[in-house]
């Protein structure tokens, strides 16, 4: 572990993210704190600009506070980023150990289905299913694992395809153990540095598909988040400017942040500098 | 066998396997937008306010959504196949009528934006790998870091306050200026204007994607066997990047665009209903609320073959840039 | 051989900082006159081919360079000359070639491209003459249908027919030296000697210097004038050929060429009547099969094992050998049911194994295990030491605290720190680790094992420690032994019995001894001819070396 921190530590714009993601989980953790209130309320003069009326980053049309609804709508975008993520990586792992570790004919069902969900334009696909499913906070983490696990599961696959065929596998297969104990206890555990790495860029994807689908209305609408925002600031951008600004540096940074941590443990895990020295 | 012949097997073989996956595709989405609650009727009797249910009834029958499912989609695969995708009873039309109609535009601002995607980020990433570690790799480096954290929609917003709102270069919306009835070069002129913004705007993601995989493959093809064969054959840096190392780091640039132009599609509703561009992602985002079933199924049906096909040419190109492949 | 071509004078090659060791190459002096060849011998690390680099200006820079030292070419200092100049030696003064071809060559470029490169770059020649040129180079290290090669591309040729390319390339502009690192060690022992040929025909052709870079004390003996061995970056010997292998002086040549496995056979123990493995009729095919909608032409079949027929006799260690493709490794894994057969019967004891389910087969685990090639892949690296030892055991249903007891005997059976216990498989050397994996296979107290290339990804001088280790540990256990291997040497010292393997038969069996001095088939003699150096050590040290040095 204190060797993995000192590779990850090299990489100083990893830092950095690092850095950033705590304090945007700070913000997220302490929102209640910051921002009692509910974010949709009536807070002040609406459209009041920057730093007037009280307003740190100003207001929208309703009068709604700007900062308080990037506090609370951190809250969201961790919450749906890393959640979808997790269960697409569960799907994706079913999906690519089993097809990968026996082949065959199960491989060729699973990768076309696999396929299948690639080939679908995966925005639209999400977009229609929170439609169907009514905008949620489940709808939108289930659409975005649906359209998120095909990647986990071919690089998954390719994986086990891999290590299948490594002779420490073949010495379990000597030893008779069984296959549900060689593909989570001995294949699984050595794909994990290309799977957190896979995630930890999925959870920034899924943060900006999560805006996106806010944009377009399709939120959850009890629950601020930064999407939602820009979406209802979209028809004032001649006269209020800042509720579309702020919110989208808001992603920016975020997922700029996720994007420099899954470089850096890239860097740390990436398993060619760790074989054979 | 021959490699051009190789080449018409691996193809053919390739469209085939395109078949199943459309008929897969198909069948998903018309179970799923099935089980969404409420079909057309209902939307229209909404709209018209006072719907006794006798005449929803008979709209149903009118409609052939009173059979069963499986019915209902047999008789839509059968349609497909005839390529009759049905009627949209929201915009009183042929589906295939309005799909055409919106096609153009569409296809107009992903051919842009490919053209701008793919040709820039090779260009950049190439030139990153090459002054690796001056500033200007660093400068390119952020640039698609930057650019690649960036919502898309957010990016048009902020676009349309600069150019036109601040500084009034570009218009905000649309594909033309249709109160101006140009015709010939003006009116291409005019199209053209219009297709800037968006066309930047849905092409900065996948800049920023097609340059930091380009630099990060030209310099993992640096560092092969054979960049060494040549060095030792007395070639010059000049060669060696444009005709050893270009070619190899290509590959996996050109695989992934094709991979990418799905989630083109998916971009271009988003960018397609913030500069109000009268395509196909506007089209389906319209029609999904207003559960306009065949439209859907239409819209979907052409994305996901327009993916196929493009997946296919970009097959066809790998095969010209790889002779390893196999028709295996 | 006058005429210094080449005179290395003190060089240092230094490393970047944070590396095991400050310089790669320490105070290394060496010559090479025109049509002479110098082997430069050493284990893995131990500076040689950054020494080849280095006179080609090669470096991986900017971490590695020159920190000191002189390399003379013709009285000129490469190491201060400049990028134009160097470009200029490259490929038409100096050439070399790599050990690995396949990645060598370029993947998406025609061979007759590749080889045009030379020609435009260095002098000026018009395009037909350029193409007839190739022709005539590919023609002179004899690759059949050259026109056709041409137009190939590196992945269509064999190993064998890219290094024949790699070589017309490197002579395409007749260098006065030619840099050969490892050439021949990707390549089967049948190959590698027609390539030792090729190289030394075109050297006495065009009286090339050659500085040949090797760990093969057999390559050595055939082909080198003079040597020079190097240890940590170190040159600890240098001399003749005949000087450093048949009198050498330092304690590291001595282990060295010590370690090197005799080609003499040693003689079979005796052994009991009893088979305790049989096999009959094995058949293995791979590919053949359909896609899974039946379209699409069928793959094509491989037969990698054709009727094969063995006997493993109790207390023998049986040899199996082939070069790579051969069918041998195949027939290792479907002897301990990791792969399916076609057909065919495998008996333990003269019970029949060959279709037993997975659950139905699990307690014959017990009688038969297997000791893998690479001891890198063969040990999980997520696993602790002892747990991959004691994994065996415990599978089987022995009691854990058993099973941990038996792991750490193990572990001191094979040699290792009883610290190893808790470690992970990376904290360990190549030679380490296949201790770990030989204890792996131990820890079922099984009857019969199988080696699967157990000491071909090891050093010259780990191997000949694992094979003794091996040896002990058979006579200690008393266990029957399926050996496979490519390595003619080590399987005289180690097997009583051989197989010879190919394309999926077995050609010929015998004792080791006999098979060795009256070789029956045409192949057996192929691949006994083959085996690099056997003039040398074949037990009395002999003469031949000096003859080979005579007549170069």
């Amino acid at each position: 572990m204190s060797t993995f921190w000192q590779r990850y530590k090299r990489n100083k714009s990893a830092v950095f993210g690092l850095a950033v993601i705590i304090i945007v989980i700070i913000m997220a953790a302490t929102a209640n704190f910051l921002y009692p209130f509910d974010p949709f309320r009536l807070a002040g003069k609406p459209l009041s600009g920057p730093g007037m009326n009280g307003f740190w980053l100003g207001s929208d049309s309703l009068g709604r506070d700007v900062a308080a609804g990037i506090v609370h709508g951190a809250k969201t975008s961790l919450l749906i980023g890393l959640i979808a993520t997790l269960v697409a990586i569960f799907i994706g792992i079913v999906f690519g150990a089993f097809a990968g570790y026996y082949g065959g004919r199960l491989d060729d069902i699973l990768m076309r289905i696999t396929e299948i969900f690639q080939t679908i334009p995966s925005f639209i696909f999400a977009i229609l299913l929170v439609a169907i499913m009514k905008p949620s906070i489940v709808s939108i983490v289930i659409a975005i694992a649906v359209v998120s696990w095909p990647g986990v599961a071919r690089l998954v696959r390719g994986e086990f395809l891999a290590l299948k065929n490594r002779e420490f596998v073949q010495a379990c297969h000597t030893l008779g153990m069984n296959d549900l104990r060689i593909m989570l206890r001995e294949i699984l555990p050595n794909c994990m540095s290309p799977i957190i790495v896979i995630g930890s860029l999925m959870v920034a994807t899924a943060i900006l598909i999560e805006s996106g689908l806010a944009f377009l209305g399709l939120g959850d609408p009890n629950i601020m988040s930064w999407g939602f925002q820009i979406g209802a600031g979209r028809t004032m951008l001649r006269s209020a400017w800042w509720v579309c600004t702020f919110p989208g540096v808001a992603i920016l940074i975020t997922v700029l942040a996720i994007n420099l941590v899954g470089e850096g443990l890239n860097d740390a895990l990436n398993p060619r500098l760790r074989e054979r020295n | 066998m021959t490699r051009s012949t190789k080449i018409v097997k691996y193809v053919s073989r390739r469209l085939f396997q395109g078949v199943p996956i459309i008929l897969a595709i198909i069948i998903i989405n018309f179970f799923l937008l099935n089980l969404a609650e409420g079909d057309a009727v209902d939307v229209l009797a909404g709209e018209a306010g006072s719907a006794t249910p006798e005449y929803m009834a008979q709209l149903r029958a009118k409609f052939g959504l009173d059979q069963p499912l499986p019915v209902q989609l047999l008789v839509y695969l059968k349609n497909v196949l005839a390529l009759d995708l049905g009627y949209s009873f929201r915009h009183d039309m042929p589906v295939s009528d309005l799909i055409f109609d919106r096609f153009f535009a569409t296809g107009l601002l992903m051919t842009c934006t490919i053209l701008l995607a793919v040709g820039f980020g090779v260009l950049l990433g190439l030139l990153a790998a090459m002054r690796l570690n001056t500033w200007k790799d660093a400068v390119i480096t952020v640039f698609a870091l930057i650019t690649y954290a960036t919502p898309l929609f957010w990016v048009g917003l902020m676009m349309i306050v600069v150019f036109s709102l601040k500084l009034g270069w570009l218009p905000t919306s649309g594909m033309e200026n249709v109160a101006a009835f140009y015709e010939g070069w003006d009116r291409v002129k005019d199209i053209a204007v219009h297709l800037i913004l968006p066309t930047v705007t849905l092409s900065l993601f996948y800049l920023a994607l097609y340059t930091r995989m380009m630099r990060a493959s030209m310099l993992e093809q640096y560092g092969q066997d054979y960049v060494v064969t040549a060095r030792a054959k007395g070639l010059t840096e000049r060669r060696i990047t444009f005709v050893h190392v270009l070619r190899n780091a290509l590959l996996p640039v050109v695989t992934m665009a094709g991979v990418q132009v799905g989630a083109l599609i998916g971009g271009s509703v988003i960018v397609e209903s913030v500069f109000a561009w009268p395509g196909l992602g506007m089209l389906a985002f319209e029609s999904l609320f207003a559960r306009d079933l065949n439209l859907l199924l239409g819209i979907f049906m052409l994305s996901s073959i327009l993916v196929i096909v493009v997946n296919l040419i970009v097959d066809i190109i790998y095969c010209f840039l790889d002779p390893r492949i196999e028709v295996s | 051989m006058t005429e210094k071509l080449l005179q290395i004078d003190n060089l240092f090659i230094e490393l970047p900082t944070g590396s095991e060791r400050q310089h790669a190459v320490q105070d290394l002096s060496l010559e090479l006159a025109q049509g002479e060849t110098l082997c430069v011998v050493g284990e893995s690390g131990s500076g040689k081919s950054l020494t080849a680099r280095a006179v080609m200006g090669l470096l991986p820079a900017p971490h590695v360079r020159v920190s000191g030292g002189q390399i003379n070419f013709n009285s000129e200092d490469v190491t201060k000359a400049t990028y134009d100049r160097l470009r200029d030696i490259r490929g038409s003064e100096i050439s070399m070639i790599f050990q690995e071809p396949m990645t060598a060559l370029n993947p998406v470029m025609s061979i007759g491209n590749q080889i045009d490169e030379i020609f435009r770059y260095h002098v000026s020649m018009s395009r037909s003459e350029r193409i007839e040129r190739a022709i005539e180079l590919l023609r002179d290290v004899n690759l059949p249908n050259p026109e056709q090669i041409m137009n190939a591309y590196p992945h269509e040729l064999s190993g064998g027919q890219r290094q024949r390319s790699m070589i017309a390339m490197a002579l395409a502009l007749k260098p006065q030296i030619l840099i050969a690192d490892e050439p021949t060690t990707a390549l089967d022992v049948t190959t590698q000697a027609q390539i030792l040929k090729l190289i030394r025909d075109m050297q006495t052709a065009s009286n090339t210097g050659v500085l040949f870079i090797t760990h093969d004390f057999g390559v050595v003996a055939d082909i080198a004038d003079r040597v020079v061995v190097m240890q940590h970056g170190i040159v600890v010997e240098s001399g003749t050929v005949n000087q450093v292998l048949n009198s050498p002086e330092h304690p590291y040549t001595q282990a060295l060429i010590s370690a090197v496995p005799s080609l003499m056979p040693r003689e079979a123990r005796s052994r009991l009547e009893k088979t305790v493995l049989q096999v009959r009729g094995l058949n293995k095919t791979f590919g053949g099969g359909k896609s899974f909608f039946g379209f699409g032409k069928p793959n094509r079949e491989v037969r990698a094992v054709k009727d094969v027929e063995l006997d493993l006799h109790k207390g023998e260690t049986l040899g199996v050998v082939g070069e790579s493709g051969s069918g041998k490794s195949t027939l290792a894994r479907c002897i301990i049911r990791l792969m399916d057969t076609d057909s065919g019967e495998i008996s333990i004891d003269g019970n029949e194994i060959n279709g037993l389910s997975r659950a139905e087969m699990r307690p014959w685990r017990n009688k038969i295990q297997m000791v893998f090639q690479d001891p890198f892949a063969s040990l999980n690296p997520r696993v602790r030491v002892g747990d991959i030892i004691a994994q065996g055991p415990v599978t089987q249903g022995i009691d854990r605290d058993e099973a941990i007891k038996r792991a750490r005997e193990l572990i001191s059976i094979v040699g290792l720190d009883g610290r190893a216990f808790d470690r992970f498989p990376h904290e360990f050397s190549g030679g380490q680790r296949q201790r770990i994996g030989i204890a792996r296979s131990l820890a079922l107290k099984p009857e019969i094992l199988i080696a699967d290339e157990p000491v071909s990804a090891l050093d010259v001088s780990i191997q000949a420690q694992i094979l003794k280790l091996l040896d002990e540990i058979r006579d200690q256990m008393n266990l029957s032994m399926l050996f496979i291997t490519h390595d003619l040497r080590v399987a005289a010292q180690v097997c009583d019995r051989l197989a010879v393997m190919r394309y999926g038969e077995i050609v010929e069996t015998g004792a080791t001894a006999k098979l060795f001095a009256n070789p029956q088939h045409s192949y057996t003699r192929d691949l006994l001819a083959a085996v690099p150096g056997k003039e040398w050590k074949t037990g009395a040290k002999s003469s031949s070396v000096k003859s080979r040095t005579k007549s170069a």
